[in-house]
């Protein structure tokens, strides 16, 4: 009985042993600059639903070039939607991204995950509390 | 009893701010049924009110000039953007020839994605109030303008300055605030 | 006169339910057993009446009887038959007409399920979602009457929008609504229930019935959008977080969370405020998409016309029901105390917990997401977008961990699991273990969170594989877990290794991608009695000279003058080819759209399968409680 365990310990260790080495390495395939992917993120201000890259309209289609030659001029991505941001203020990026005014807007979410995370914990706890009574 | 009490208060506190917050809601909501909800880029949006320099071809001579050499020609220049495919445009053509006629103003059309020969026809048709008309045939450049459509007006003075930022076609309206910036 | 009658049944409605509402009230404090049967009758003249005005509008549609206003603004006579009905809801005052009806079937079918419940909490549940009906009547006679008439009567009606002219969105707004409306019984429920002093687990095993069948339709619901989105808006795209599809996703959200919920109470007759919670918040999330959604309060593709005074009756509306069922809640909370019980670290209560706490999570992100704009231009007058980059951010970290306890919760057991190894998990690893490697081998990304995101969801995928196959235990459970973690694969899948090629090409030209070679041959023009199609011929050839031919089209439409672009899709079990073109204006070239979208198919099976859960779950009758 003893040697079974035993043996199946060592099963055990094999596989964590396994699972590490057959880890990968941590190498995305980097991301290169791209039209479609920057156009993604920024809104078309034409058909006000959709998102530059999915729109057809003459400012998309411009857009899309406009994006293109920022690329070739050696822009970065975020350079690109700073630029468009200031001709066009935030609303154009549908990355609310970081300020004074939008800290709430990331912030409630995460307070909500810690809340109901406490919340659970205490539950659990004090149930155990109440019985070990 | 006394933990009692406590929890009954606690509950009451709990109720009376999520009643607080749901009243606000309820405001801003139904203020917010009042707001415009189309979007406009306003001009205080961009923190620069400067034009960046570019250049185009001219529709008529096909020769490239630089948008800030031509707005140091005069005091104050209108830029607007246009295209013979735009039915607004025709209306505004009039409003911009009643301003062709100031001296210290010149007027500087963007063709915006436009055949050269369509153009052409247009202002044949419709009168030519424009001292330069640029060539804007991808559109990007309506882009560095900060510009998303047909027609869009921008006032400029000498130092390249937006004064004024026209979304849409010009009225009176924009016609007597034009008058009045310009002959101060 | 066909406009009149339909008013005319309309109101008759109403004033059925009204009396409804008032013999509810006068009987509820009596001391007979059984309901009077007076209410039953009225609930049924109450459908009746709203059927016949139902049946009353899609007859006007199909005579084109264009002296009503609604079928003038949406309807055309040269319109095939199938768009003249589906046209009936594909407006917002026909759509309203589907609520109502929608509204008072279930009513009537709660009524006649509800035979073996007590009376009193039948009343109740009768009375509070005459409210809601009440509510929904007078929006629709004060405010957005599809009875309107015009004068003098129009000759020819405007027609429907083409993009709305489709099978799939034809039907897509009826299932979509029996799920939204299907909350309100749980709404009425709950709060009955919470009056009544019956929040236990024998009220639980009649609003599971409810909770299932809104989440099955409300799944179907979504799923027909997403197909829908898929195909025709042109971009490939099947999920935009546009703030229409979030306010779908968000009565979604807390469904499954209370479907969880509900059977935690049914097994355990624990958890039984949240559950109540849960019921009325699932109902509120569904007005407020409606009120987001009709007011034209925020920017989005599907937005309907823009009419102040609805948006303003809804937000009241909605109002009106957050405070009757706040002062509930406080008044009678006290009524159905929480019976203490230890509850153990390694338990399906746990796991039921975690799984909420995530879900509520992501449930906030998304309400968050999509109000907190408005509430930003209100005060601050400053604009911003919410969209993709938000909703990734906040979301994606936390499927880590959500997938692991996913992985792991279900082989749980109620009060406490006692894990015994055995020799079958090893086999379990080792599939887990070879099937993510391939996967992440395959997809070319070697990154170790993918990877573990992997091993959780194909751990998931064959436990619950094994639940059925072999054990043939909890089948609704297994299946849906199974849909689910198949679902989040194909997405994961997919996501990671679509290609696309979007290029101006002129007929004659061709382009390669992925070793297959896109030939444009050439373009006909067709003449239809509704639009006119240009149709290009593209021939994609592959290394072993097989040859598929893709038929995109661009159509336009007469009634209204709209161009859309239908995309032509070759699906197969590996991947989808999605062509669309476009026009360009002034030039004879055309855009043209090419993607490979991997595991497509499978993304709509395996929500197929998520509903087939839901389905067994319905008919699966429980045999042991661990109360």
């Amino acid at each position: 009985m003893k040697l079974i365990q035993l043996s199946k310990n060592k099963i055990l260790y094999l596989l964590i042993i396994l699972v590490i080495i057959l880890i990968p390495q941590n190498n995305f395939s980097d991301d290169s600059l791209n039209v479609n992917n920057i156009s993604k993120n920024l809104r078309c201000l034409i058909c006000q639903g959709q998102s530059v890259y999915d729109s057809n309209s003459d400012f998309a289609l411009s857009m899309k070039i406009f994006i293109q030659e920022k690329i070739e001029a050696g822009l970065t991505e975020n350079e690109i939607y700073d630029l468009l941001i200031k001709k066009y203020g935030q609303w154009i990026s549908y990355d609310p991204g970081y300020s004074k005014t939008t800290f709430l807007l990331w912030f409630i979410p995460l307070l909500f995950f810690l809340f109901g995370g406490a919340i659970i914990y205490f539950k659990i706890y004090n149930s155990k509390k109440n019985f070990k009574k | 009893m006394c933990l009692q009490y406590l929890i009954k208060q606690k509950k009451i506190i709990f109720s009376l701010i999520l009643l607080v917050i749901l009243l606000i809601s309820f405001f801003i909501f139904n203020k917010a049924l009042k707001n415009e909800n189309v979007y406009f880029p306003k001009l205080n949006d961009n923190k620069d009110y400067y034009i960046e320099d570019f250049s185009l071809p001219e529709l008529f001579t096909n020769e490239k000039l630089s948008i800030k050499q031509l707005l140091e020609k005069k005091d104050f220049s209108i830029v607007n953007i246009w295209a013979s495919w735009c039915v607004p445009c025709e209306k505004e053509n009039s409003f911009l020839i009643s301003l062709s006629n100031f001296d210290n103003l010149q007027i500087i059309g963007v063709n915006y994605k436009d055949r050269n020969k369509n153009a052409k026809s247009f202002l044949n048709k419709f009168g030519n109030p424009f001292n330069y008309n640029l060539v804007d045939a991808n559109g990007t450049t309506s882009i560095i303008l900060g510009a998303y459509g047909v027609p869009e007006t921008f006032l400029i003075n000498k130092n390249k300055k937006i004064l004024l930022k026209i979304i849409g076609p010009i009225n009176n309206n924009h016609l007597n605030e034009i008058n009045s910036i310009i002959k101060k | 006169m066909i406009s009149q009658i339909g008013f005319i049944s309309l109101f008759l409605g109403l004033s059925f339910s009204l009396l409804i509402f008032l013999f509810s009230l006068l009987d509820v404090n009596n001391n007979l057993v059984r309901i009077d049967k007076k209410i039953l009758k009225l609930i049924f003249f109450q459908f009746c009446s709203v059927i016949f005005a139902f049946s009353f509008l899609i007859f006007a549609f199909l005579v084109s009887d264009f002296s009503n206003e609604t079928v003038y603004n949406n309807s055309h006579s040269t319109k095939p038959l199938f768009y003249k009905i589906t046209g009936v809801w594909g407006n917002h005052e026909g759509s309203l007409l589907l609520w109502l009806l929608v509204l008072t079937s279930f009513v009537l079918f709660f009524a006649i399920k509800s035979k073996n419940e007590p009376k009193n909490f039948r009343l109740h549940t009768i009375l509070f979602h005459q409210i809601i009906t009440i509510g929904f009547f007078i929006f629709v006679l004060k405010t957005s009457s599809p009875f309107n008439l015009i004068f003098p009567v129009p000759s020819e009606g405007l027609g429907l929008n083409p993009i709305l002219q489709d099978p799939a969105l034809g039907i897509h707004p009826p299932i979509l609504y029996v799920g939204y409306v299907g909350t309100s019984i749980v709404f009425a429920s709950a709060l009955s229930a919470m009056i009544n002093g019956y929040v236990n687990n024998e009220w639980a095993k009649n609003l599971k019935f409810w909770t299932f069948l809104s989440w099955i339709f409300l799944t179907g619901g979504i799923l027909l959008g997403s197909i829908w989105a898929y195909y025709e808006l042109g971009w490939g795209g099947f999920w935009f977080w546009d703030p229409v599809e979030n306010i779908s996703l968000m009565p979604w959200l807390s469904l499954t969370a209370l479907l969880h919920c509900v059977v935690t109470l049914e097994k355990r007759n624990i958890l039984k405020n949240w559950t109540i919670i849960l019921s009325l918040i699932t109902f509120m999330l569904s007005i407020t998409g409606t009120f987001l959604v009709r007011s034209g309060i925020l920017n989005s593709v599907h937005t309907f016309a823009n009419d102040p005074t609805r948006g303003i009756y809804i937000l009241i509306f909605l109002f009106v029901l957050i405070f009757i069922s706040f002062i509930i809640f406080f008044l009678f909370e006290n009524k159905n105390p929480e019976i203490k019980k230890e509850i153990f670290l390694l338990s399906k209560e746990t796991s039921v917990l975690i799984n909420n706490w995530f879900i509520i999570y992501f449930l906030t992100v998304i309400l968050v997401g999509t109000i907190y704009p408005i509430f930003l231009d209100v005060i601050s007058s400053e604009k911003i977008s919410v969209g993709p980059p938000f909703y990734n951010k906040l979301i994606l970290p936390f499927l880590l961990p959500f997938f692991l306890f996913m992985s792991i919760g279900p082989s749980m057991q109620w009060i406490k699991t006692n894990f015994k190894f055995k020799i079958k998990y090893i086999v379990y690893l080792f599939l887990t273990l070879a099937a993510s490697l391939i996967t992440v081998i395959f997809l070319n990304e070697k990154n170790i969170l993918l990877y573990i995101l992997f091993l959780a969801l194909f751990y998931l995928a064959f436990k619950s594989l094994e639940n059925f196959v072999i054990k043939k235990s909890n089948l609704a459970q297994s299946f849906s877990h199974l849909g689910f973690a198949m679902l989040m694969i194909s997405i994961l899948v997919n996501s990671f290794s679509s290609t696309e090629v979007i290029k101006n090409l002129n007929v004659g030209e061709s382009f390669n991608l992925n070793n297959e070679k896109i030939f444009f041959k050439n373009v006909t023009t067709v003449k239809k009695n509704n639009y006119d199609s240009i149709q290009g011929l593209f021939e994609i050839t592959n290394n072993k000279n097989e040859t598929i031919k893709l038929k995109p089209e661009i159509r336009i439409y007469n009634q209204p003058v709209i161009a859309t672009s239908e995309a032509a899709i070759k699906t197969t079990f590996l991947k989808d080819r999605f062509i669309t073109i476009n026009l360009i204006k002034d030039e004879n070239i055309f855009n043209v759209r090419y993607q490979n979208k991997p595991f497509m198919i499978w993304i709509w099976i395996s929500t197929l399968i998520i509903i087939f859960g839901g389905v067994f779950a319905i008919f699966d009758k429980t045999k042991k409680n661990y109360i």
